[in-house]
Parts: structure tokens; sequence; C-alpha cells
């Protein structure tokens, strides 16, 4: 499935940060929701700012039209204030994109292990991401660190335990 | 050769300096320093020049009286003749005789020196004061004080003629400017205050303008009625707005000879509002000034920007200027309120500015 973009993309001042205050918090909404549709169509987790600098999204080569290295940091400064992002270095070179938060995942999850029925059950954290069983979910390919927080979710919710085991950790929901 | 002369000559008193105090006449020997011979003023009876001629140079002859008793050894006991002869034979003679002469009159010698500091003023002559103690120290203020006095005379000098310059220049404006008072009837009011305005371009405060007009802002009143007048039709041409200095230049060319200075200019239209005028002075964000007509709406202004650019998909300012038949400035702050609206965005990219309708 091809990467549906928004009209802005096509419209040549969306790379431009407007100065009009107004305008700009209209744009810089559109490029977050940008951002994290792109990044959960891709099922990408993590972004490289260099990488992500010279990628389609930022840069749309049929208007000549890309998006400077400051307006970029604004942007992600504006994720980051949403919660969507988590920078993982001091230098802000990498960063963890949440298109879903921790809580929206474990609700899925825990949602599919109630559907089949396999509450009570351990399982550990490789056959949830990575497991035959779900691999038509949308938390399929889901990175470890995201599982685990989305798993510490639901731990404070009540509705599932972390459990330590030999070779890693596992989880019982209830 | 006089035998005294060679008299002399014998006696190797040949070369040397002579040297003339208040009190004595003194001869030294210019290779023998230790050699000296004096003789006390008083001595001297008469003393003439005799002018130099061929081979022979000037001479001051001086005689004397006869020798007294206690005169103290010297190369001669005795002599034949009364007088001396000063042979100069590098010159000096002149100088040396008028000296003798300044010494002669005033016969320092007969005077008695006083031992006290403070002078007790006896006569005109009452004799030499040492310049001791606190009177010396006056004394040395007070030089002082003259020598600073003159430095700063000196100073001043040049200063002081260019006032005199700047004051002939006063006079010169101040003397025109009555004879067009005395013609008041003859020339009219435009006239004198296209006068006076040339006169203030100068840099020469008008005495007239400032007695009869008070401050001078009566002239700015004056010229602000008269811009009013004249910015009307231009305006209109211009779709109600021109900045500062296209005003500036059209005025200035239309008044040909007697130029209005900016700041003048900038003082009149500040009054279009409290003369009531259908003019105003405006000062956008960017700090560019124009006068616009009253009635001109700038609402309006921005809704048909709005329509334009809508029209055209996207406009520089640049084009929107041709469009419209505006400065490129004027288009640009159009443009630019119209974003502060909210009403267009713009897309800054290498290509240059444009404005789009705000979309977003």
């Amino acid at each position: 499935m091809s990467f549906e973009w928004p009209w802005q993309y096509n419209f040549p001042p969306f790379f431009t940060l407007q100065p009009n205050v107004d305008t700009r918090q209209k744009q810089l909404a559109a490029w977050c929701s940008l951002v994290l549709s792109f990044c959960r169509q891709s099922k990408l987790f993590t972004l490289d700012v260099l990488e992500a600098q010279e990628s389609a999204v930022f840069n749309n080569n049929r208007i000549h039209r890309k998006l400077s290295v400051e307006a970029i940091q604004v942007v992600f400064e504006e994720l980051r204030k949403k919660g969507n992002l988590e920078w993982l270095d001091k230098n802000k070179s990498r960063c963890l994109i949440m298109w879903r938060r921790p809580e929206e995942w474990g609700k899925l999850i825990h949602q599919w292990v109630s559907k089949n029925g396999m509450v009570n059950l351990v399982f550990t954290l490789y056959e949830l991401s990575n497991g035959d069983d779900t691999e038509k979910e949308e938390f399929h390919g889901l990175e470890d660190w995201m599982l685990l927080r989305s798993l510490q979710a639901l731990q404070a919710d009540g509705k599932a335990e972390i459990i330590s085991m030999d070779d890693g950790k596992g989880v019982k929901f209830f | 050769q006089t035998a005294l002369q060679s008299q002399l000559l014998k006696a190797k008193l040949d070369v040397g300096v002579v040297l003339l105090s208040t009190h004595r006449l003194l001869w030294r020997d210019q290779k023998n320093h230790e050699c000296c011979i004096c003789i006390h003023l008083s001595q001297i009876i008469f003393f003439e020049e005799q002018a130099a001629g061929i081979g022979k140079s000037a001479k001051i002859v001086i005689h004397l009286h006869p020798a007294p008793e206690n005169k103290e050894p010297g190369p001669y006991q005795h002599s034949k003749y009364s007088f001396i002869k000063l042979s100069f034979k590098e010159h000096g003679q002149i100088e040396f005789y008028r000296r003798l002469t300044e010494e002669m009159t005033q016969k320092h010698w007969e005077n008695t020196p006083v031992s006290q500091p403070i002078p007790t003023g006896i006569g005109p002559k009452a004799g030499r004061t040492r310049a001791v103690g606190i009177v010396g120290i006056e004394r040395k203020l007070e030089k002082k004080r003259k020598e600073t006095d003159k430095n700063i005379s000196e100073a001043f000098e040049d200063l002081s003629k260019l006032m005199e310059k700047a004051k002939e220049m006063v006079e010169v404006s101040k003397s025109i400017a009555n004879k067009i008072k005395d013609k008041q009837g003859d020339i009219t009011e435009d006239e004198t205050i296209r006068f006076k305005s040339y006169l203030l371009s100068m840099g020469i405060a008008n005495p007239v303008t400032r007695e009869t007009h008070g401050s001078g802002t009566k002239y700015h009143i004056q010229l602000a009625k008269q811009l009013g007048d004249m910015l009307q039709a231009p305006l209109e041409e211009r779709g109600g707005m021109m900045t500062l200095t296209e005003v500036y230049c059209l005025v200035n060319r239309a008044r040909g000879m007697e130029l209005l200075s900016p700041e003048d200019l900038v003082n009149a239209c500040k009054l279009f509002e409290s003369l009531k005028l259908p003019l105003r002075l405006r000062v956008f964000d960017s700090g560019v000034m124009v006068v616009q007509l009253q009635s001109h709406s700038e609402e309006e202004m921005i809704a048909s920007a709005l329509d334009n650019v809508s029209d055209k998909g996207s406009l520089t300012a640049e084009e929107f200027a041709k469009l419209l038949g505006l400065s490129v400035l004027l288009a640009k702050e159009r443009l630019l309120l119209a974003e502060k609206m909210g009403h267009l965005c713009r897309d800054d990219s290498v290509e240059g500015l444009r404005f789009y309708p705000n979309l977003f």
C-alpha cells in the first residue's frame, strides 16, 4: 500500500515555517500527523535525524521543496511535546517515534489476548512480537522497547504482570 | 696700523671675544681663556664708531678716563694713548655699539644694590629687587597665567574667524528677510514660504519666520496644507498610497528651486491628522513610511489582495506590484499585512518569496 500524502505535502508554503503564529500552529499540526502516519505506515519506531532529512517526508522533489533543518527540529520538538517522540541521545541525532502511545499498544495486545482466550497464559516477549500467531496483528514486529513499555502500562493498570525468566522476560495477562 | 694696535698685537691680544656687562667691558682671548682683561664702564668718557673700509674692518674707539690710583694690574701699566680700539673683524659692531650706548645711558654701576627682599619703592630707579620669597612666586604665577592666556587666545584664533564669517552670513540672511518683510504686499505668501524654506534648507534659521510664526511649527502647518492640496491627485492615481520617498521626490520636482528638506516633509506630514486634512502619515512594522488618503481602507485593500493572489494561485511582490501599478515596496507591505491578518501564507525558497492564499 503506497503512502497517501496529505494535500499539504503538495502545497509549497507547507515547506516554509510560517511567521504568522496561528498559521504556524496549523502547519505544525499537519507536519506532526504526517510524520506519525508515515512512520506508522512504514512501521518505523526509531528515526535517525540525518536520514530523516533526506527522506521523502521532508523532501518533495516534485514541487522542488524541502523542509529546512531548523524547521525539522521545530517539528520534532513539537512531537516531543505531544509525547510522540523521545530523544535517545543528548545530541538529538536519534529518537524514538511513538505513533501509537504505549497505553494504546497495551490495550491492543490485551484485546487480542482476551479475544483468543489466552488469559492467564505466560508469553515470552518474542512470542508476542514475532510469533506466528500474532502475524496478522498490528503489534506484530513491535520493537522490544516499545513492547516492554506497553506491557508496563498494562501492568500499571493491573492487567498484566511482567515476569523475569532465565533467558529474558515474560508476561502473564489477567 | 696704530702703535697701540701693534703694541697689542705684540702682546698677542689679537683674536678674542669682547663681553659687555652692565658694569664692565671685558675682553677674553679666544685661545687662552685664562687671559681676560676688563675695563670698568665708569672709565669710559666717550666712544665712537669707525666705519669699515677697504681692507679695514669696522671699529669702535673707546676713550677712557685716566687710570685711577687703585687700578689693578693689567697688560700695561702705562700707555701713551687714552683710548682703545675694538676691531670687529667678524661683524657684531653695530649691535655692540647699540648695547654699549644702552649701558652707558643706564649707568647701572651707579645704582646701589638693595639687599632686602621687599622693594622699598624709592623713585623709579629705586634699585633692583631680588626675586626671592613670596614676591618671586607671585611673579612666576602671574607670568604663567599670562602665558596660558596667550595660548588660549592663539588656539581660538581660527574659530573667531569662522564665527565672524557666520555672523556675516546671518546678517545677509537677516537683511534679505527684512527686505521681504518690507515688500510683504508685493510678494505672495507662497513665495515668502518658498524663500523661507530655501533659507531653512540652507540651515540658517530665518528670524522672520521665528518672529512672525512662532517656533517654526506654523511653517509646517502651512506646508502641511500645501501638501494636502498638492498630493490629492497623485495619490488617487496610485491607488491611495505613496511612500514618503515618492512624496519627497514628487514635491521637490514640482517646486523646482525651493526644495523641502526631508525633515520638514516628515514634520508637515505628522500634522495631517490634527489639521483634519484628508491625508494620513502611516508607519508600517518594517519602518516604511507612507502617505495615504484617509478614504483609503485597509480591509478593502487586503480583501482585494487576497482576490488577486487567489486568482493567480500565488504571487510574488514584484508580480503583485506590476498587477496593481504600485511600487514594489508598497506591494510587499500590502502582502505582508495580508499575511499578518492570516489571509495569506508564504513560500520561501531559492526561487524567491511567494504568497499563497492561506489554506491551512
